[in-house]
C-alpha cells in the first residue's frame, strides 16, 4: 500500500524547530505584504522572530486534538517553503479548517501548494478520519481558488463584501470537501501499490 | 430612531451587564439543557458549575476590555406594573469583530425553555442590530446556525438576513448530519429596512 502520509510528488510535510519556523515566517511576512493579505483577514503586520517563536511554541503545546500543523519542504532541494495546518471542530463534529501558505512568491504557481493541500486532505481523511474539511479564501486570490478546486474542494457560498482592502469590498469564499467526495477522487491513488 | 431612543431598552426586555453574583447560578442550571448549549456553539455540551461559569464571565469581560472585539450583554426582563423583578432571560453578543473590515458575528440564547418562542429573541435581535450598525458602525453582521434550528433561521431571515454559505453536513448531532448555514446582513440593507418601519 502506498502509505507515506507525509510525502507527495513535489513536497513533503515536516516538523521544524520553532527557531527555524520563526525566522522563515517573520521574513516571509516582512518581504511581501501580498503574501499576508492572501493568508489572513487580520491587518497585515510585522512581528519579530522572537514574537513568532513565542506563538509557535504555544501552538506546539496546544491540545493535538484541535490543531495539526506542518511545514512544507520541497523534495527536489529540501527547502522550507511554507506551512499547512488543520484547525477546528475536529471534536466532536469531525470538521477542520485548513490553512496553507507558500512564503516566497518565486515558489508560487509551481504546484507546491496544491501538492501540500493534497497531503493535508489525505492526512485529514485517512489519519484523522474527519468527515469534512473546510477553508476560507479571498475573492482577490484566483490562484488560490483554482488550486483548491484542483485539490477537490467545492464552492459552498460567499460572505458578501466581507473584506475591505485597498478601498474595495471583496467576498469571503467558503469551500468544503466531504469525506465521500475525497474517497471518490483519491481512493485509487491512495491504495496504489 | 434617533439619539433620544434608548439603545439598551426593548419593550419587554433590556440589554444589561453581567451580574457576577447572581447570574452564574442561573446559567449553570441552563447548562443541563443541551438545546441551550447547542444553540450557543459547536463544542460538546456539558454541565458546568456556577464557579466554572463565573470564571468564564470574568474571562469574557477581560476580553471585552482588552481585545475590544466582543460586546456581550445579559438579557433581562423590564420591570412591569405587576412586578418590579428583573429576571435573567439569556445572553446576546456581537462577537469576533474584525475592525479593519467592519464585520461582526451575532449570538443570542434564551435560557429557559418556557421563555423560548415568546418573541424575546426577536426583541433582542432588534436591539442588537441597532447596536451593531448604529453604535459600532459595522459594515456587515453574520450569524452561523445549524440547519436543524429552523426557529433561529426564520428569526434572522425575518430581519432581512440572507443565506450566504452552507457548510454541507458540518454538524453531527444525535447521529444525524446537518448543514451549518451562514447568514449575513449588510448595514445598507438594515438601513433600508428601517425606513419602511
Amino acid at each position: 500500500m502506498y502509505n507515506n502520509l507525509f510525502e507527495g510528488e513535489l513536497v513533503r510535510l515536516t516538523a521544524e524547530e520553532p527557531e527555524a519556523m520563526a525566522k522563515a515566517y517573520s521574513a516571509w511576512a516582512a518581504a511581501d505584504s501580498e503574501y499576508q493579505r492572501m493568508l489572513d483577514t487580520s491587518a497585515a503586520s510585522l512581528f519579530s522572530v522572537k514574537k513568532w517563536k513565542e506563538w509557535l511554541e504555544k501552538d506546539l503545546e496546544k491540545d493535538p486534538s484541535t490543531f495539526y500543523g506542518f511545514c512544507i519542504r520541497t523534495l527536489a532541494d529540501d527547502r522550507l517553503i511554507g506551512f499547512v495546518g488543520l484547525d477546528g471542530n475536529v471534536v466532536p463534529h469531525g470538521e477542520a479548517f485548513v490553512g496553507i501558505g507558500i512564503g516566497d512568491r518565486k515558489d508560487w504557481s509551481r504546484g507546491y501548494g496544491t501538492d501540500a493541500m493534497r497531503l493535508a486532505l489525505r492526512y485529514a481523511f485517512m489519519e484523522l478520519n474527519l468527515r469534512r474539511v473546510s477553508l476560507n479564501a479571498f475573492e482577490y486570490n484566483p490562484r488560490g481558488l483554482r488550486s483548491y478546486e484542483k485539490a477537490g474542494f467545492r464552492h459552498e457560498g460567499r460572505q458578501r463584501q466581507y473584506l475591505k482592502r485597498d478601498g474595495k469590498r471583496w467576498d469571503l469564499v467558503y469551500m468544503g470537501i466531504l469525506r465521500e467526495e475525497w474517497m471518490e477522487m483519491y481512493q485509487n491513488e491512495y491504495t496504489r501499490t | 430612531m434617533d439619539i433620544t431612543q434608548q439603545l439598551f431598552e426593548g419593550q419587554r426586555l433590556r440589554l444589561a451587564p453581567i451580574d457576577h453574583e447572581k447570574d452564574p447560578e442561573i446559567a449553570a442550571r441552563w447548562t443541563y439543557d443541551p438545546a441551550y448549549l447547542r444553540s450557543l456553539g459547536l463544542g460538546a455540551a456539558r454541565p458546568l458549575t456556577a464557579a466554572q461559569i463565573k470564571k468564564k464571565y470574568e474571562a469574557l469581560e477581560k476580553q471585552m476590555e482588552e481585545s475590544r472585539d466582543l460586546f456581550h450583554f445579559a438579557l433581562r426582563t423590564r420591570p412591569t406594573d405587576e412586578s418590579q423583578e428583573s429576571r435573567l432571560l439569556g445572553f446576546a453578543s456581537v462577537t469576533w469583530i474584525e475592525w479593519p473590515h467592519g464585520n461582526g458575528y451575532l449570538q443570542i440564547a434564551i435560557g429557559e425553555r418556557q421563555d423560548r418562542g415568546k418573541g424575546y429573541g426577536s426583541e433582542a435581535l432588534r436591539l442588537l442590530l441597532r447596536y451593531g450598525f448604529a453604535e459600532l458602525n459595522l459594515f456587515r453582521l453574520s450569524v452561523v446556525i445549524g440547519s436543524e434550528n429552523q426557529a433561529a433561521l426564520h428569526l434572522f431571515q425575518k430581519f432581512g438576513f440572507v443565506e450566504e454559505v452552507r457548510r454541507r453536513k458540518a454538524l453531527l448531532r444525535d447521529g444525524q448530519t446537518y448543514d451549518l448555514v451562514h447568514l449575513g446582513l449588510l448595514s445598507q440593507e438594515w438601513m433600508e429596512g428601517q425606513s419602511h418601519v
